[in-house]
């Protein structure tokens, strides 16, 4: 029953197993599917699927498989219905507004009912364009303001249409979400040892012996410290003009490195595009912040992990030439690369996040520098997902 | 369906999401673990609460520390006392069952009727917390090596995990478990659980605050996103302020109330700026409380 759609939630990248599907037909045969799709559909979810980033795919899946599952006439009235109910305007920026300001009601109307009348000759019944809400432009206005309202109300009704709206969207990993998220993967940055600071709360046995044995065998606990994280952490963030559509992800990155208290040490850095014999450490990138390179790597020991973000997009002359600099009055005698490459060398771990999607860094304007420092450096998108895979880089061995 | 008489509807003081209803029902008839994510303020560690009320069951919390090992849930053989006591001879050190104690899924196990048990905030434990719980929960019982008893569950309880997704947990925990995310609630929702808070409030200054709400959690790039406990606390502060609801779009008063953080503030303040907000300089020095 329904095998295809446990093979098509795994080819969405919804980790599905048997014994979570054997739970979902057990729960099916005590009825629990309440006999409606919609009843259907938050079942499997709720058996299904274990993560929030995987409703989205499960969305995706199940509008798939069920986009032609026949949906009431009726419905086709209640659209209509559901333009009429004017929402207030002040929930969409008038940033947004601008761009769908052609969707006004009698338009939107028109059109659907031109497309309803089209779709009857072609699928014999507008009730089944409905269903398929997710693949029909209309459908697609769901993602747009002016859709959503138009789903808004009838979310109870139709389960694919409630696929079809995708709400969870916003919880994918491979999407940039948020600092919390960020967060979440830096937690895994952790190698524990040492024994320097925190509460004593393990016995120390030996110690427990010693000193009972010298109190004439009177019971005397003793007890130590357990182990901590020993990972120190400096981020060198680029502050070029070409990181400003950037900044807002940027900041989350920094907030969430800067809220992780489990670092041992965290330093930030900046450079402008890319990194000289000078660091900052404001990112005003003026001198009365510089340090130098040079004592910048005698500072940090090669135990530090370095996590580099910029978007490695820059002129090849600031990369490859001696004076390339782009600050004309900043003369350096090395090319940038030198001391890239001096970076990459002292350090055992290193790595570049990118915030430019990792599918245009071969498109991009920046793809011949970004080729170039990707040699250095293992680069990674700054999404989720990518810092997750920076941070496994980090903690092996290159 | 039929056969389980026990159906959770939410109870009078929290309002659940037919969603919820629906996912804590089917963790309760296939006798699985429901295991809830979802914002900071959602109401999670509420759920478990109204269902053991909604139900008529026992309730018992197990809070979960970062120190938390999977075994203090089943039983505590304090060996520690037995040890100080067996030194004085003043207690009868012979029998160890005097210093066995249960944990909360044992006492939930010997339980007389079917409790509800709420492992909250699972995440905060160890990384290899839930996967050590796994085996107990599956064929509820546990072994108490002490002793060589065996506790065997009465009655199966239903298990309630809380989760803020501090850390991921593991895979093999997950397959056994019911999930359900738990959604930020939408302003329909929202005005049913302002009123559940305060019953007498005015419909008009409902509207305005909710609207006001919604459109700051809407601005992007806050740190700390205000939740339904800063917005209750915020109608609070709204009706003992004795603010009419013509006051709230227009002057957003008690902001910092609904707003923890310097930078949020500060953004917060910007954008109504730009749209010819004047926030009364009164609202600066409140937030200092």
């Amino acid at each position: 029953m329904f095998i295809h759609f446990f093979y098509l939630l795994k080819a969405y990248g919804v980790p599905v197993t048997i014994t979570e599907w054997m739970m979902l037909m057990e729960a099916l045969g005590k009825g629990m599917a309440l006999s409606s799709l919609t009843g259907f559909y938050h079942l499997a979810r709720a058996v299904l699927v274990k993560s929030e980033t995987h409703y989205d795919r499960y969305d995706l899946a199940f509008a798939h498989y069920f986009r032609d599952i026949e949906t009431p006439v009726e419905l086709t009235e209640k659209v209509l219905q559901w333009l009429e109910k004017a929402l207030p305007p002040r929930q969409i920026s008038s940033a947004e507004r601008k761009q769908f300001q052609e969707w006004d009601l009698d338009e939107l109307r028109r059109r659907l009912e031109e497309r309803l009348r089209e779709q009857k000759g072609e699928h014999h019944g507008g009730g089944k364009w409905i269903g398929t809400g997710g693949t029909s432009p209309f459908g697609h206005s769901g993602y747009h303001p002016a859709g959503i309202r138009i789903g808004g109300e009838s979310v109870n009704k139709s389960a694919v249409k409630v696929a079809a709206q995708r709400n969870f969207r916003n919880f994918r990993t491979d999407e940039t979400i948020g600092v919390r998220q960020f967060e979440v993967a830096l937690r895994k940055l952790r190698q524990l040892s040492s024994k320097v600071e925190g509460p004593r709360e393990e016995l120390d046995i030996d110690e427990t012996i010693r000193e009972t044995g010298d109190k004439g065998g009177l019971l005397q606990l003793v007890w130590t410290r357990g182990r901590k994280n020993t990972v120190k952490v400096a981020l060198m963030m680029d502050s070029g003009g070409s990181m400003d559509p950037y900044m807002r992800i940027c900041s989350q990155l920094f907030t969430a490195m800067n809220r992780s208290s489990h670092f041992k040490d965290l330093r930030f850095f900046y450079f402008h595009n890319c990194v000289y014999q000078h660091l900052y450490l404001k990112s005003s990138c003026r001198m009365d912040s510089a340090v130098r390179t040079e004592d910048f790597l005698r500072l940090l020991g090669p135990d530090y992990k370095v996590l580099f973000l910029g978007d490695a997009s820059m002129a090849p002359s600031e990369l490859t030439m001696p004076g390339g600099s782009i600050d004309w009055y900043y003369g350096n005698d090395e090319p940038g690369i030198t001391w890239l490459r001096r970076i990459a060398a002292h350090f055992n771990h290193a790595v570049w996040l990118n915030p430019i999607p990792a599918p245009y860094w071969d498109r991009t304007i920046g793809s011949y520098t970004i080729t170039i420092i990707r040699d250095v450096f293992p680069m990674f998108e700054l999404t989720v997902e990518g810092l997750e895979g920076a941070i496994r880089k980090l903690k092996v061995r290159r | 369906m039929q056969e389980h008489k026990l159906f959770f509807t939410g109870t009078r003081n929290y309002i659940a999401s037919e969603e919820l209803q629906n996912s804590v029902n089917v963790a309760v008839a296939l006798g699985r673990p429901l295991l809830i994510k979802g914002e900071p303020g959602t109401g999670k560690t509420m759920l478990a609460r109204s269902i053991a009320e909604g139900l008529g069951k026992e309730l018992l919390i197990w809070n979960i520390k970062s120190t938390t090992r999977a075994r203090d849930g089943l039983y505590i053989y304090d060996t520690v006392q037995r040890l100080y006591d067996s030194q004085f001879g003043d207690h009868d050190v012979s029998d160890i069952r005097h210093y066995i104690k249960m944990g909360k899924l044992g006492e939930a196990f010997l339980a007389e009727r079917q409790a509800v048990l709420l492992i909250d905030e699972i995440d905060k434990a160890d990384i290899e917390f839930p996967n050590d719980l796994l085996w107990e929960l599956d064929i509820m019982s546990f072994d108490i090596l002490e002793t060589g008893e065996t506790v065997q569950a009465r009655h199966r309880p239903i298990v309630i995990i809380t989760s803020n997704a501090e850390k991921e947990l593991p895979d093999a925990f997950l397959r056994r478990c019911i999930f359900h995310y738990i959604a930020f609630p939408d302003a329909a929702m929202m005005a049913e659980i302002v009123k559940v808070h305060h019953p007498d409030l005015e419909q008009k200054l409902l509207e305005e605050a909710l609207a006001a709400f919604y459109w700051i959690r809407g601005i992007g790039g806050l740190q700390k996103k205000p939740s339904t406990s800063e917005l209750l606390d915020w109608v609070q502060a709204l009706t003992v302020g004795g603010i009419s609801p013509q006051q709230i779009g227009k002057e957003f008063p008690f902001l910092g109330v609904l707003l923890k953080k310097d930078h949020d503030f500060n953004a917060v303040l910007q954008r109504l700026h730009n749209q010819g907000v004047q926030v009364k300089s009164g609202t600066g020095t409140l937030r200092s409380w």
